[in-house]
């Protein structure tokens, strides 16, 4: 039976009250309590100037994380293929190009409009790090980084090189707000590889093909806080799979993905 | 790897509702664009419209499902016993075992534009009817369309602009070749909306007439929807004679600029190459390329330098937008279809009559639709953000 196995290198993350895996770490593991507060986002020093200004919360947050786990790993961010997964495009872009529309304004900004594509933050993280690898765009709305986690794998077994999963979901301002209400910006980013590396392999992910698919329920976050972070939050349903890597614990994660099935994921620590 | 059976197809574009109608304006070379009476939007520019997508009905309990976009994908579902085939196919493959990989650029975004237009004057609110899951998100056509179909196994949306239902394939092929399941529906849908229409007018790219893909007097893109789906299945022992094959797969990103393509078409040229590559095929063996060919300066000169730079400037190409528009996220798929249709009649179809060709590119650009075997096919798909897309088919015999 098909067996495939993704090695975890490294880990970027950054949502409200968890401004970076570190600290994420800390939390899941047990050792910090969960506050919740606003994720603070910072200009992305990897784009140029122009666009770093314009630089919307999810371009923030991604190309955040994504330097991170590459730089965790070891690895130059040019040289892994990439999946960028997110429930829906630029929240804001998508609000003032259609207010602006409603109010009979049809002179859209380009750049708002080049801006709006789903697959801005892959073409920003492109520019940021020179990268000319493959990289998907997906989308499966609450079980969007599942989807992403899946096509990441089987990237790796195509390009047989290091694979970068950035998933990434940013909130809508009102009145799509209560249409969709995600509350804050959440971002993390996977570094996987074919191979392990001693040392620095952090874990295992093993998919198996009998069992990948699944629909065994989702294990709710034991802290209630928490628990509300992963439901609100389509990027933030991986929080099940990192608290297992965060207490460095060997088991099979079930993750939200498009309801049935469900995604099984085995992880084995390595350190 | 080995190839993917492409069991099935079928496309509805502004040249004809399935296979039968399209192949026939391809022959024609018939263009289906017409000045823009879309709703209200005020730009005079062609668009490729498909009559009579609002008369399409939805079932009552996916009428949360009911947009645009969606009623265009039912439509074009309907067409060459398409969902009759992915019936068969469950039957044989089991309804876990086969995925919904669709592309879409802009899903069901027409739903939020009037959902905006009819907010609340006091409150502010969006109406009550406005489902952003069903309609809004990119999600919504591939959930849609599974359950339309009744299928059980993995799916999402790819959503990487122009190239998405290009990207498509090549996802649904790396899950067959890892044995996670043994067919897919695959295929884009995008349909007209005013985001689209003042989004490309703002950066100055519609033209003000019918596209003219590499033409000498080409002024832009002409915009168009459509819905083309296939169905891939794992490869058959002994597939019939003249069966379609996906062969190879190539993918790359520019890393250049967000709506402006590497002037040397670089990205494309890697695409490209590793397509071929994945095929096991060297340029030589390409019978025909279709191309990208957006018509605007910019995309069909660095997609003409990629060309002749893998190709040289004898393999036979086109761009069949001047008959399609630029469908945007359902190109990939839509262009798929004309590549199968292409292998099955022995055509290599010139799109409509667009004047003088530019001289200046260095490819071999079709004057005229060619009649001839065509064994192998390499169809181009690029999009903003740099996202690139290449594709290989062929015939089993």
């Amino acid at each position: 039976m098909t067996l495939i196995s993704a090695y975890l290198e490294g880990i970027g993350l950054l949502g409200p009250g968890v401004p970076d895996w570190p600290q994420g770490l800390a939390i899941l593991a047990g050792q910090t309590p969960y506050q919740q507060q606003k994720t603070v986002l910072s200009p992305p020093a990897s784009l140029p100037p122009a666009e770093r200004r314009r630089a919307s919360p999810g371009v923030m947050a991604a190309l955040e994380v994504g330097h991170k786990a590459c730089a965790m790993a070891g690895v130059r961010p040019a040289e892994p293929a990439s999946v960028f997964a997110s429930s829906g495009g630029d929240g804001r872009i998508c609000h003032a190009i259609c207010s602006a529309l409603a109010s009979g304004d049809t002179m859209i900004s380009p750049t708002q409009f080049h801006n709006s594509v789903h697959n801005a933050i892959s073409g920003y993280w492109g520019i940021a790090a020179g990268a000319m690898t493959p990289s998907s765009v997906v989308s499966a709305h609450d079980g969007s980084f599942a989807a992403g986690l899946l096509e990441a794998v089987m990237l790796l077994g195509s390009e047989q090189r290091p694979v970068l999963l950035i998933a990434c979901d940013s909130d809508y301002p009102q009145p799509l707000h209560d249409a969709r209400p995600v509350p804050d910006t959440f971002a993390v980013a996977l570094l996987l590889t074919t191979m392990p590396h001693p040392g620095k392999t952090i874990a295992q992910l093993s998919f198996c093909g009998d069992t990948l698919f699944t629909d065994a329920e989702v294990q709710p976050m034991d802290d209630h806080a928490l628990e509300t972070l992963r439901q609100s939050i389509p990027a933030a349903r991986c929080l099940p799979l990192l608290q297992l890597i965060a207490r460095g614990e060997a088991g099979r994660v079930v993750l939200d993905y498009v309801n049935p099935p469900r995604l099984a994921v085995d992880v084995a620590p390595c350190s | 790897m080995p190839p993917v059976l492409v069991s099935r197809f079928t496309a509805t574009s502004c040249i004809g509702r399935g296979l039968d109608q399209t192949l026939a304006a391809l022959l024609d070379r018939q263009s289906g664009l017409k000045q823009c009476a879309f709703q209200d939007i005020d730009i005079s520019t062609w668009v490729g419209e498909v009559d009579a997508v609002d008369d399409e009905e939805m079932e009552p309990e996916l009428r949360d499902f009911n947009c645009r976009n969606n009623r265009l994908a039912q439509l074009a579902l309907r067409q060459d016993g398409f969902a009759e085939a992915v019936d068969t196919a469950a039957s044989r493959w089991g309804r876990r075992r086969i995925g919904v990989f669709l592309g879409t650029s802009t899903a069901g975004i027409l739903q939020t534009e009037w959902a905006f237009r009819r907010r609340d004057p006091v409150s502010g609110c969006l109406p009550a009817d406005f489902v952003y899951a069903a309609t809004h998100s990119p999600y919504s056509l591939s959930d849609f369309i599974r359950r339309k179909l009744r299928l059980e196994g993995p799916a999402m949306s790819v959503s990487s602009a122009c190239s998405s239902s290009a990207k498509v394939l090549a996802s649904a092929k790396r899950m067959l070749d890892a044995g996670l399941i043994d067919a897919a529906v695959v295929g884009g849908v995008d349909s007209l909306c005013a985001t689209t229409l003042y989004g490309f007018h703002s950066l100055g790219l519609l033209a003000d007439g019918p596209c003219r893909p590499f033409s000498d007097d080409r002024k832009g893109i002409s915009l168009g929807e459509a819905a083309a789906y296939l169905l891939l299945e794992r490869m058959p022992d002994s597939p019939d004679g003249d069966a379609v094959l996906l062969l190879g797969v190539g993918e790359s990103s520019d890393a250049y600029h967000m709506s402006s393509p590497h002037p040397k078409g670089l990205g494309a040229r890697m695409a490209m190459e590793q397509a071929l590559s994945s095929a096991g095929l060297s340029p030589a063996s390409i019978d025909y390329i279709n191309l990208h060919g957006t018509a605007t300066l910019n995309n069909d000169s660095s997609e003409a330098k990629a060309v002749a730079g893998v190709f040289g400037a004898t393999t036979p190409c086109s761009s069949t937008k001047g008959a399609t528009g630029h469908t945007l996220g359902a190109a990939g798929a839509l262009e798929a279809v004309i590549c199968a249709i292409a292998i099955q009649h022995d055509l290599m179809p010139a799109g409509p009559e667009a004047g003088l060709r530019d001289t200046t590119t260095g490819i071999q650009y079709l004057m005229s639709n060619q009649r001839q075997r065509v064994s192998h096919i390499l169809s181009n798909s690029f999009g903003f953000g740099g996202s690139n897309c290449s594709l290989v088919f062929g015939r089993s015999a």
